[in-house]
This record gives C-alpha cells, sequence and structure tokens, in this order.
C-alpha cells in the first residue's frame, strides 16, 4: 500500500474542509500519522449509494473486456476489480479478495457497470421442464429468480446430500 | 448472453477446470443466531471461512443524502460477517453469511434476506429467547427457515417437539438438532433447509 498513490485522493480536496470548522487540532483527519488510513468510503468520493439498483451482495460480475475510456481516472480497486472480473466474480467475494467493505465495493462496482466494463450476468434458468399441469396464468420459467428456481434448488440439495 | 465480450489480447485460455471459470449462479443462506450460539461454527463446518466487512453509513432518518457533506454526518457502523462459499457443480455457488443478532445490524439483514435461499436460526435450548428475533423476523419477511439447535454438551436436551412448542414455531417449520462442529451434522441442517425451500417454492399458499 502507497499512501501516496492513492486513487481515492479527490475526498482529499472535499473531505477535510467539511468538518475543519469544528474545534481546530481536534478533529484532524489527515496528518503526516496518518498514512495510509483512508476513510471508507473516501474512494467512492463519498458515494455510500450506487447510482442505480442496489447490487445483491451475490450478484455475479463479469468484465465486459472493454476499455476503459480513461483509465486514470479509475479507482485502484476498480482496476483490480475489472481484472478479476475476467472470471465471473461475486460481489461478496470482491469485497473479501480485495479487503474492502461491501459498500464500498458495490458503489465501486456500480460505477463499472454504468460504464460498460462490467456486466452482471444474468442467471436465465435452463428451459425447464414443463409440467403437466402448469397453470396458464404462471410466468414464463425464465423470470424464476434462482432462489425460487425448483430445478436448481433439486441440484443444490443433491449435490449437498452427496458432499 | 453476450458473446462479444473478449477483445482483450491478452485474455488467457479459457481454462477448463471449470471451479475456476468462476460461479454462474449463486444463492444465498443466512446462518442467525444469538451471540455464541455457534454461527461461525456451522458456516466453518461445510465451507472455508472467510472475512468480509462492510462499513455501513448509517443516517438518522435513512434518507439518501448523496453528498460529501451527507457522509460527514453520517456515522459508520462496522459489521463483521461469517461468510463462506460451497462450490457446487456446474457454477452453482452456495454463500453462508453469519450474521450478527443484534437489531441495529437488521438493515445488513435486509439486504442478506432479500432473494435468499432461506435461513437458518440457530438456537442454544440455555437461551432459547435469543432466537426469538430471528424467527420473528423470518416469519415477517416470508424467508424459509429451520430451526437447529446447537447441542452443547453442558446443555439439557429436548427434543424437537418441545423446541417447537417452547418457541411457538409454525408446524411446517423444521425443527432438528445438530452438532454445528461436525461437517456432516452442519451439511444435515443446510439439506433440511433447502427441502423445505423447495416445498415452499413449489407450495401455492407462498408469495415471492
Amino acid at each position: 500500500m502507497d499512501p501516496g498513490d492513492t486513487p481515492g485522493a479527490p475526498a482529499r480536496d472535499h473531505g477535510v474542509p467539511a468538518r475543519d470548522h469544528g474545534a481546530p487540532g481536534r478533529e484532524r483527519w489527515l496528518d503526516a500519522a496518518a498514512g495510509p488510513i483512508v476513510r471508507p468510503y473516501a474512494v467512492t468520493r463519498g458515494r455510500t449509494r450506487p447510482s442505480g439498483e442496489p447490487l445483491d451482495i451475490v450478484t455475479i460480475l463479469v468484465a465486459t473486456g472493454r476499455r476503459p475510456a480513461e483509465p486514470g481516472r479509475l479507482a485502484r480497486p476498480q482496476r483490480r476489480m475489472l481484472a478479476l472480473c475476467r472470471r465471473p466474480y461475486a460481489l461478496a467475494d470482491l469485497a473479501s479478495d480485495l479487503d474492502l467493505p461491501f459498500g464500498v465495493i458495490r458503489v465501486l462496482a456500480g460505477d463499472l457497470l454504468d460504464s460498460g466494463l462490467l456486466d452482471v450476468q444474468r442467471w436465465s434458468a435452463p428451459a425447464a421442464v414443463p409440467s403437466p399441469g402448469a397453470d396458464a396464468a404462471a410466468p414464463p420459467p425464465a423470470t424464476v429468480p434462482p432462489h425460487l428456481d425448483q430445478n436448481l434448488l433439486r441440484r443444490v440439495l443433491d449435490e449437498l446430500r452427496a458432499l | 448472453m453476450s458473446s462479444a465480450r473478449s477483445n482483450s489480447p491478452e485474455a488467457p485460455e479459457a481454462p477448463a477446470d471449470e471451479r475456476l471459470d468462476g460461479p454462474r449462479v449463486a444463492l444465498k443462506i443466512l446462518v442467525a443466531g444469538g451471540f455464541g450460539v455457534g454461527k461461525t461454527t456451522l458456516v466453518g463446518a461445510v465451507s472455508e471461512i472467510r472475512p468480509l466487512r462492510t462499513e455501513e453509513a448509517l443516517t438518522d432518518v435513512g434518507s439518501a443524502v448523496d453528498d460529501l457533506d451527507g457522509v460527514a454526518a453520517k456515522t459508520t457502523t462496522t459489521v463483521a460477517m461469517d461468510f463462506g462459499r460451497i462450490t457446487l457443480r456446474d457454477g452453482v455457488a452456495v454463500y453462508l453469511f453469519g450474521t450478527p443478532g443484534q437489531e441495529r445490524f437488521w438493515f445488513m439483514w435486509n439486504e442478506l434476506s432479500r432473494g435468499a435461499l432461506g435461513a437458518v436460526v440457530l438456537a442454544d435450548t440455555r437461551r432459547l429467547m435469543a432466537s426469538f428475533a430471528s424467527i420473528d423476523y423470518f416469519e415477517r419477511k416470508g424467508t424459509p427457515f429451520v430451526v437447529a439447535v446447537n447441542c452443547f454438551e453442558d446443555a439439557d436436551r429436548y427434543e424437537p417437539p418441545e423446541i417447537r412448542t417452547a418457541l411457538d414455531i409454525d408446524p411446517h417449520v423444521p425443527v432438528l438438532l445438530c452438532d454445528a462442529r461436525r461437517t456432516g451434522s452442519a451439511k444435515e441442517v443446510l439439506v433440511s433447509l433447502v427441502e423445505h425451500a423447495l416445498r415452499l417454492a413449489g407450495g401455492s399458499g407462498r408469495r415471492g
């Protein structure tokens, strides 16, 4: 870790004055001794929520392979996320492997999705076996989320039993 | 399905080992229960525990003031979770989250229970009260759950029917005894949960 090269540096421009009018000397966030300590949301430039729909903790992300227009604008963790996501990677795994709080990873991932560098890996249930008594009003199988997908749950069950 | 996603020149050959391919679909299971009831032990018995923390910004009103001034006024709270992954075949991954039980962490539960396969409520017969809050929570959310009583050596043994009565649990909710230290036992708990979730997914009277 190299404190001088913190990609979250913009926070420095905005973050310090916000508190400066308090008791001087008591609330100094940054000084020479602070070293690499960066408040968790500095790297997200203070945003604690992603721009779009919040991503689930087990959302699987995958790099689109597109090149960033301005690589220099990416925070270092974002570059590492892109590298890891050359293979599908769940958000929880990214947070754990990069040792960053989940909330931070979620905001950074949101940016990468917005800029088309990452994609959400969608789960589409494999062609469901049509059940004879299927209700005509039932939603098409492809829209079933994984946790309600009976075929998937059955597979999980079989494999857990066999572990 | 996007097929035009590899124009990266340094993209390595696709690895043959499908574990290296990463998950294609992920399912969440929550492990809830009071402090010291064995959540970490249970997660560790079936998967490798890895650290996961989240530093959540809490606002007084819960509204999103999403600028930096807002952040300065927010408190952040760190939540450390026990987190493990069971990797199954064909890119199916099951994620286990041992969640802190205190009410102040319930914002995290909301996050985790959305779209969850289900939850394991771990209980200790010496402190059954500690499981009430979790049970209430999952009942309200409609999250499938099982109650697993971790059998500590120095605790009195009760049979599942007695525990069901003491906790006032619906007859359809599985209640089982377990030893969270043993892989086989922890696995049985998960199997029972998935069976239960499957019944509910196939049943008629349940929404989302």
